[in-house]
C-alpha cells in the first residue's frame, strides 16, 4: 500500500532529534565554526568514552538479538520501517541543527557503520562500544579507492600496517580507526581489507588536522601508520583474497552510509530553506502555492522549485533506506539518492544565500555557513561523479572496465 | 490480515494494483506503443482504439453499483498508476483514453446526486461514450485561477461565453465540463454536444497529434439550472487532481525515453566502442534515471495523500513543477543522446520530445 508519509512511530524519534538539534547544536553552531579545532565540550553530555562491556552485558545483548530475530521471523513478508528509515529521519533533523556537530557526537563514527555492516558477532562484542572513524583516502588516492598503497602484512599473530591516511573524519577524537589496507597490491581491489586499529596502538600517529571550507566543527585528520601492529582477528571480513568476490566486503558499507550522507544534505538544505522562508516572509514574500510558477514572483517560484528539489531528494533517500530495511539490494538507489541530495543540498544552500543577499552572505546569519558546509556532502562517501558512474554502470549493465 | 498495522512508509503496491499494472502495460505495448508513430502521422487514434481501451474497464470501476458501475472507492493512486502505465505506450492516446474517466472522477467528487445519476451510467456501458473537460484558454499567460470564459445567470439557467483551448477529444465528446467564471468565482457547467452557440474546431499542435485537441468557442451558450456542477466548485482540488494525472503522464513518457536510450546507446558504436562507455553519455542516462525516480516519488506521494484524504495541494504543485521541468529535460536529452538520428521521425524520441513539452502547459485534463 503506497504511503510516503512519515510513520507515526517515527515521530518521537524525529522530535527527539529535532530537540537535540535546536537546543544543543544550533546555539553553538557559529562558535565551533570559528574555533575550528576545539572539541565541542558541550557535546560530552551525549556520551563520552564508553566502557567495555561485561560478559553479562554481552550475554544480555545476545538474548535481545535472539528475541529480535524471532520477531523478524514472525514478521517475514511484512513491510518494515527499521533502523535505516529511522536513521534518515534522525540524521536529517540533527543536520538541520549542525552537520559538523552531528559528526562530532562522541561514539558515532563512520567506522562504526563499517563495523556493524561486516563484523562477526565476536568482533561486534569487542568493538561495538568503540568510537571508530574511517580511514580510506590517501594523499594520492581519493575516489580511486581500489588503488590504495597502505599495506597490511601478517606477522605471526599480528597484522603489521604501514601507510598514510588523510581526510579521516573524527580521526583525532575517535578511539579506534577502521583502516583500509591492501594485503597485496598486485592483486588489485580483491586484496583490500579493513582493519580495526586502536588509536593508541604504537605506530598509529596523528600527523595533523585540516583547515577546511566548512564542516569546521568536525575534525579531519591525517594519521600515519608506522609498523603499527594489531591482533590477527582485528581484520573485518575474511582474510582470504578472493579475486572473484572483489570489493564486496568493504564496499557494502556504502549501501548504508550513502543514504546517511544524503540525509545530511537534506538536513543542511532544510535549515537553509526554513530560515530563508522565514526571512523572506518578514519582507512580504508569501510562498503559499496560490498561483502557478509563471504567475508568482521570481523569488516565490524559486522557493517552490527548491522545495520540490528537496522533497524529491528526500523521497529518493527514504526509498533507498526503505529498501535496505526490507532486505532488497539497494546499491543503485543508495547512489541515486546520494547524487540527488548532494547536488540539491549545494544548490539550495547557495541559492538561499543569494536570495537573502547581504543578509545571506553575512556571518550574522548561518546561511553562509550552511552554504560552505553543504559542499562536502557532494564529495565525501563518493563524489557526485562517482555516484553517477555507479548508477550508470548498474543501469546499463556495464563493468568498470567498460565504463571507466 | 490478522492485526491492523499502523501506517508505514511503504512503496509496495497492493495485489490488485500489481495485476492492473500488468494488464495495462501489455495493452500499452501492443495497442499503443506499436501504433504510436502511425497515429502521430495520421493525427488520429488508431481504428477501434477507444473501444479496446474501454475493455480494460477502468471507467466503470468507481461508478456506484446502483448506477451500473462496480462501486469501488475513489482511488487517486490507481488512477495515477493507470496514467503512468498508459503513457509508457503513448501520451496522446493515454489522455484520450482517460478523458471520460477524468470527467467521471470530477462528477463523483463534486457533482450532486442528481448529476451523478444523470451523467454517470453511460460510462459503465459497453460502448464508447466520450466526455471531456474544457479548462484551458488560448491566451499567453493563461492563469487557471483567473478564467476569461464567463457564465451569467440567465432566467433559470446560465449563459456561457468564451474560448477554450487544447480541449482533448472535444469533437467526439457527448458532454464537456466547461470551467468558467460566475460572479467572480469559478464554476463548471455541463455543456452537451450540439448546443446552440457551441463551435468546436480541431486544432493541430506541436505534439499530442492523435488526441484531437480542439478549440471550443462558446457564444451565448445556454444551459439549464441543473447544468452547474455541484454547489460550489472546488477548482483547486480539481486542478490538483489534474496535476497528479499530468505528472503521471510525464513519468510514463520519461520511462519510455529511458528504456529507449538505454538500449540504443548501448548498441550504438562510435570510436570503436559503444557510446555508453563514455561518461558524457552514461552520465546523461544516469541523470535521466535519477530525476525520473524523483518525479515519480513526488507524484506517488501527492496521489497517496489525496487517497488518504490529507491535504495535497502543495504536493501536487511540486510534483507537477518537477514533472514539467525534469520531464522536458529528459525529453530533450532523449533526442540529444541519439544525435542526428534523434531528429529523424524514424525514432520515437522526437515524438516524446514534442509530447513532453505539453506537460508544463496542460491543465485539468487527466483528473485522478
Amino acid at each position: 500500500m503506497i504511503n510516503l508519509e512519515l510513520p507515526p512511530k517515527l515521530e518521537a524519534a524525529r522530535q527527539g532529534s529535532r530537540g537535540l538539534a535546536e537546543q544543543l547544536f544550533r546555539p553553538i553552531s557559529r562558535k565551533y565554526d570559528k574555533q575550528e579545532h576545539d572539541y565541542p565540550e558541550e557535546l560530552r553530555v551525549l556520551g563520552g568514552p564508553r566502557k567495555a562491556k561485561t560478559a553479562e552485558q554481552i550475554k544480555e545483548e545476545q538474548a535481545l538479538r535472539e528475541l529480535a530475530k524471532a520477531q523478524e521471523a514472525k514478521d517475514e513478508g511484512k513491510v518494515k520501517n527499521g533502523n535505516n528509515v529511522q536513521g534518515i529521519v534522525s540524521v536529517t533533523e540533527m543536520c538541520r541543527g549542525d552537520v559538523g556537530l552531528m559528526l562530532s557526537v562522541p561514539g558515532v563514527g563512520l567506522g562504526n557503520a563499517a563495523i556493524s555492516a561486516v563484523a562477526t558477532p565476536e568482533q561486534k562484542a569487542r568493538f561495538g562500544h568503540c568510537y571508530a572513524s574511517m580511514a580510506i583516502t590517501e594523499p594520492s588516492t581519493g575516489s580511486d579507492s581500489a588503488n590504495i598503497s597502505t599495506t597490511a602484512v601478517l606477522d605471526g599473530d599480528e597484522w603489521v600496517i604501514n601507510g598514510e591516511k588523510i581526510f579521516i573524519t573524527a580521526g583525532e577524537r575517535c578511539d579506534h580507526v577502521v583502516v583500509w589496507a591492501t594485503l597485496d597490491k598486485s592483486m588489485g581491489k580483491a586484496a583490500i581489507k579493513s582493519f580495526v586499529v586502536p588509536r593508541d596502538a604504537p605506530g598509529c600517529e596523528l600527523v595533523g588536522l585540516e583547515d577546511k571550507l566548512g564542516l569546521r566543527a568536525s575534525d579531519t585528520a591525517t594519521i600515519r601508520f608506522d609498523n603499527c601492529r594489531v591482533p590477527k582477528d582485528n581484520i573485518l571480513g575474511s582474510p582470504e583474497v578472493d579475486a572473484k568476490k572483489g570489493f564486496g566486503g568493504v564496499m557494502q558499507t556504502f549501501d548504508n552510509t550513502r543514504p546517511t550522507v544524503a540525509a545530511m544534505a537534506l538536513g543542511v538544505a532544510r535549515a537553509s530553506l526554513d530560515l530563508t522562508t522565514e526571512i523572506l516572509k518578514k519582507e512580504g514574500v508569501k510562498a503559499d502555492y496560490a498561483k502557478d510558477m509563471w504567475h508568482s514572483s521570481a523569488i516565490e517560484a524559486e522557493l517552490y522549485r527548491m522545495e520540490a528539489e528537496w522533497d524529491a531528494a528526500r523521497l529518493l533517500t527514504m526509498k533507498a533506506a526503505f529498501m535496505s530495511d526490507n532486505k532488497e539490494p539497494n546499491s543503485m538507489e543508495a547512489s541515486m539518492c546520494k547524487a540527488k541530495a548532494g547536488r540539491m543540498g549545494n544548490y539550495v544552500t547557495l541559492r538561499c544565500v543569494e536570495l537573502c543577499q547581504a543578509m545571506g552572505y553575512s556571518e550574522t546569519e548561518l546561511l553562509e555557513k550552511w552554504a560552505r558546509d553543504s559542499k562536502i556532502l557532494d564529495i565525501f562517501e563518493g563524489t557526485q561523479q562517482i555516484q553517477l558512474l555507479i548508477v550508470a554502470r548498474r543501469l546499463l549493465g556495464l563493468s568498470s572496465a567498460q565504463l571507466k | 490480515m490478522s492485526e491492523q498495522q499502523e501506517p508505514l512508509f511503504d512503496l509496495t503496491l497492493t495485489e490488485d494494483q500489481q495485476l492492473m499494472r500488468e494488464t495495462v502495460s501489455r495493452f500499452a505495448t501492443s495497442e499503443m506503443r506499436e501504433k504510436s508513430r502511425a497515429a502521430d502521422e495520421a493525427g488520429e487514434a488508431p481504428e477501434g482504439f477507444y473501444e479496446r481501451a474501454l475493455e480494460l474497464g477502468f471507467n466503470m470501476v468507481q461508478i456506484p453499483e446502483d448506477l451500473g458501475g462496480m462501486g469501488a472507492e475513489r482511488s487517486p493512486i490507481s488512477n495515477m498508476l493507470l496514467a503512468e502505465d498508459l503513457a509508457v505506450g503513448d501520451m496522446s492516446l493515454a489522455i484520450g483514453a482517460l478523458s471520460a474517466l477524468s470527467f467521471v472522477n470530477t462528477v463523483l467528487d463534486q457533482g450532486s446526486e442528481a448529476q451523478k445519476k444523470k451523467w454517470l451510467p453511460r460510462f459503465a456501458e459497453e460502448d464508447v461514450h466520450q466526455a471531456t473537460i474544457a479548462m484551458m484558454e488560448p491566451q499567453a499567460r493563461f492563469d487557471s485561477t483567473d478564467l476569461k470564459t464567463t457564465a451569467k445567470k440567465d432566467g433559470d439557467g446560465y449563459v456561457i461565453d468564451g474560448v477554450k483551448a487544447m480541449v482533448p477529444v472535444a469533437a467526439s465528446s457527448e458532454v464537456m465540463l466547461v470551467v468558467a467564471t460566475l460572479d467572480g468565482e469559478p464554476a463548471a457547467f455541463f455543456v452537451e454536444a450540439g448546443a446552440s452557440g457551441l463551435a468546436i474546431e480541431k486544432q493541430d499542435h506541436m505534439g499530442l497529434r492523435p488526441l484531437e485537441l480542439c478549440t471550443v468557442k462558446l457564444e451565448g451558450v445556454k444551459v439549464g439550472a441543473d447544468a452547474k456542477l455541484g454547489e460550489k466548485l472546488d477548482l483547486v482540488r480539481m486542478l490538483d487532481l489534474g496535476k497528479i494525472g499530468i505528472s503521471a503522464l510525464a513519468v510514463g513518457t520519461c520511462q519510455a525515453v529511458l528504456d529507449y536510450v538505454k538500449e540504443y546507446c548501448n548498441e550504438r558504436v562510435a570510436f570503436g566502442e559503444p557510446i555508453t562507455y563514455r561518461q558524457s553519455v552514461a552520465f546523461m542516462i544516469a541523470d535521466i534515471a535519477i530525476e525520473l525516480e524523483g518525479m515519480r516519488l513526488l507524484t506517488y506521494r501527492a496521489a497517496a495523500r489525496a487517497e488518504q484524504g490529507l491535504d495535497f495541494h502543495e504536493h501536487a504543485y511540486r510534483a507537477h513543477l518537477q514533472a514539467a521541468e525534469k520531464g522536458m529535460k529528459i525529453g530533450t536529452d532523449g533526442v540529444q543522446l541519439l544525435g542526428g538520428h534523434g531528429f529523424i521521425r524514424e525514432h520515437m524520441v522526437e515524438l516524446w520530445y514534442r509530447n513532453l513539452r505539453a506537460i508544463g502547459i496542460l491543465s485539468g485534463c487527466v483528473t485522478v
